[in-house]
């Protein structure tokens, strides 16, 4: 069956089950309700004084009762610095575990050692926001039987709500905790900031184990996670590479095109009519994205305007501006450095929100509905508006979902920058090759050639002509980039899917299909 | 013609390519070794531009390497003469 953008969606997959195809970004938002039933949470009880503290984490494991075809679940907040990910799935394959799901809130380079587990039917099925590197390429040529399920941040809490992800077993890496589990990313010599996506995990899993390299004296404070969710508390040496955990402040870019390209997305902004006093404002941490943020610093400096708050992931350069005063508060549900983490401990205006809060479409109003302006990055648009955030132009996959459809469902502004090609490969494509965020929620695309409005919004692009923008027809745009590069030639697939995107509203939105690699 | 030192131009950045070219004893041909992270979209085009400038210059006896990073087509080209020049040591400026 065909979804509502002409992709291709089966109605049943083996191992994933029926499938819904996307039918618009609001549609099942305009009932009110979420016809779905929820699961319920699991309920335990724990006698006093009874001790959650485990020697070692494969001692923890074994508490929980590990067994074939069981759900295991992390947060990516250690980013590239994880290591706990790999160690798990190594001490469940050591233990002869089989047919494990893995749902990670996202997936990156590190963790590309469990790629023999793949192949060994250790892992057999995978729930991520996002998937990079030697894995990515693995899955995109195949490498499990079942597709992978990429969802955003905001729907991977519905998915958990609805018990399309049932997790048997959380493990939730803090940079402090304390001998009941009440633990924080915000201190210690691991300190990543918010801890934001776990919140969910805590409270859904069957069994959740805290691992920390930093035990604190009870209690532990803030009660980012709390300790009516947690059955074992685990201390080990290191919980990652602190290097590539956070460290200092985020630069803002230095190359000249992702600055060109910031400073024309800030003019927009400027002139897009919501660029008013107490506008909400959410910046990704990439190169011209982040850029973006500066020329809007000075914008608003020079107007004395300010704005209401900043959401989502945080880098410095967002404490930045709180501090200028040009914000009054910071939702953080993931943050980007070390600087951040201190801001989140010590400032009251600093809020850490959980996923739910953030983006999850399915309660009384998340985050992302109340957001003004939000500036994404892409690794390919189409003529349609349309954003693939998560297979690159070689046919991997090689990104995340993340928040981008949430935040650009949500805001009154959807601003996309990229370059119009990167190396020789056009970015602007007549249709992109995996569709995460619907044109519908695209409201413009910034490129270093020029601006091209989504043509379903008049009167945006009346504004921005009106104060003497160069807007193009991103039709004209593609054909001029199409002829810098040359036309690239396709790709080949096969007819087995190997993953499947989910809207955030849990609707299928499109599917990637298996590479066949040239030789 | 054929090379008569070993030559190259070009770098390993991002939208550039190198290319290295080395002379191979007489009646050896060409033996070209042609490595792109864009292969999968722009590689029979790649093959092309370079089998095109190598006729032009008639070249022979040669063992060429090309390294690209998704260089654009102009500058491929411009690349290749200029590592060919190099080589047959026509090119004014070159250090040695």
């Amino acid at each position: 069956m065909l979804n509502s953008l002409g992709r291709e969606i089966p109605e049943f997959i083996e191992g994933i089950g029926k499938l819904e195809p996307f039918q618009g970004a609001l549609t099942k938002l305009r009932k009110g309700w979420m016809d779905e039933p929820t699961i319920p949470a699991p309920n335990k009880a724990y006698l006093p004084h009874q001790s959650k503290v485990c020697k070692t984490l494969e001692e923890a494991i074994i508490r929980c009762n590990p067994h074939n075809g069981m759900t295991v679940s992390f947060h990516h907040h250690l980013r590239n610095g994880d290591i706990l990910l790999v160690q798990t799935l190594t001490i469940l394959h050591n233990m002869g575990i089989r047919d494990i799901t893995l749902a990670s809130s996202s997936l990156n380079e590190c963790h590309d050692p469990i790629l023999p587990l793949l192949k060994d039917g250790t892992v057999t099925k995978i729930f991520s926001s996002g998937i990079r590197s030697e894995l990515g390429r693995a899955i995109a040529l195949g490498v499990l039987d079942t597709p992978v399920v990429i969802h955003s941040h905001g729907g991977r809490v519905r998915s958990i709500h609805t018990g399309k992800i049932q997790i048997d077993l959380a493990i939730i890496p803090a940079s402090a905790a304390d001998c009941e589990g009440n633990a924080t990313g915000s201190t210690g010599k691991s300190a990543f900031g918010s801890i934001g996506y776990a919140v969910i995990d805590a409270r859904y899993a069957k069994q959740v184990i805290v691992v920390t390299d930093n035990l604190v004296n009870y209690p532990c404070i803030p009660l980012s996670i709390s300790q009516n969710f947690i059955d074992h508390v685990v201390v080990v040496d290191s919980i990652g590479d602190a290097s590539k955990i956070a460290t200092g402040t985020t630069r803002i870019t230095k190359s000249p095109m992702d600055l060109r390209i910031a400073k024309l997305a800030a003019d927009v902004i400027e002139h897009s009519g919501f660029f008013v006093p107490g506008f909400a404002f959410q910046v990704g941490a990439g190169g011209a994205s982040l850029a973006v943020a500066k020329f809007i610093r000075e914008k608003m400096k020079a107007k004395g305007l300010k704005g209401s708050f900043m959401l989502g992931g945080i880098t410095s350069y967002c404490v930045d501006m709180l501090n200028d005063g040009l914000f009054e508060t910071i939702f953080d549900v993931q943050s980007f450095d070390a600087v951040v983490s201190n801001s989140l401990l010590n400032n009251r205006h600093h809020i850490e929100i959980p996923a739910a809060l953030y983006a999850n479409p399915f309660n009384c109003g998340c985050i992302t509905n109340k957001i003004d302006v939000v500036v994404l990055g892409a690794l390919e648009i189409d003529v349609d508006f349309n954003v693939n955030v998560i297979t690159g132009s070689e046919g991997y996959v090689r990104g995340a979902s993340g928040g981008h459809s949430d935040t650009a469902s949500g805001a009154k502004l959807t601003v996309v920058v990229c370059p119009s090609f990167r190396g020789r490969i056009p970015i602007i494509k007549k249709r992109v090759h995996t569709i995460v965020t619907p044109g519908e929620t695209v409201h413009v695309l910034v490129t270093e050639r020029g601006i091209c409005v989504n043509p379903m919004f008049k009167e945006l692009e009346e504004n921005l002509r009106r104060a003497g923008l160069n807007l193009k027809d991103i039709r004209d745009l593609e054909i001029e980039v199409d002829t810098i590069t040359g036309v690239p030639g396709p790709l080949d697939y096969t007819d087995k899917i190997v993953g499947i995107v989910e809207y955030r509203d849990g609707t299928i939105i499109d599917v990637i299909h298996q590479l066949k690699e040239k030789k | 013609m054929k090379p008569k030192i070993a030559a190259q131009s070009g770098t390993f950045e991002s939208s550039d390519v190198i290319f290295l070219i080395e002379p191979l004893p007489d009646n050896s041909g060409r033996k070209l070794e042609i490595t792109s992270t864009v292969m999968q979209q722009f590689g029979a085009s790649f093959n092309l531009i370079v089998e095109d400038i190598l006729n032009q210059y008639d070249m022979t006896d040669i063992h060429l390497i090309a390294k690209d990073k998704g260089a654009l087509e102009p500058t491929i080209k411009a690349r290749l003469e200029t590592a060919i020049k190099r080589s047959l040591d026509q090119q004014e400026g070159t250090l040695k």
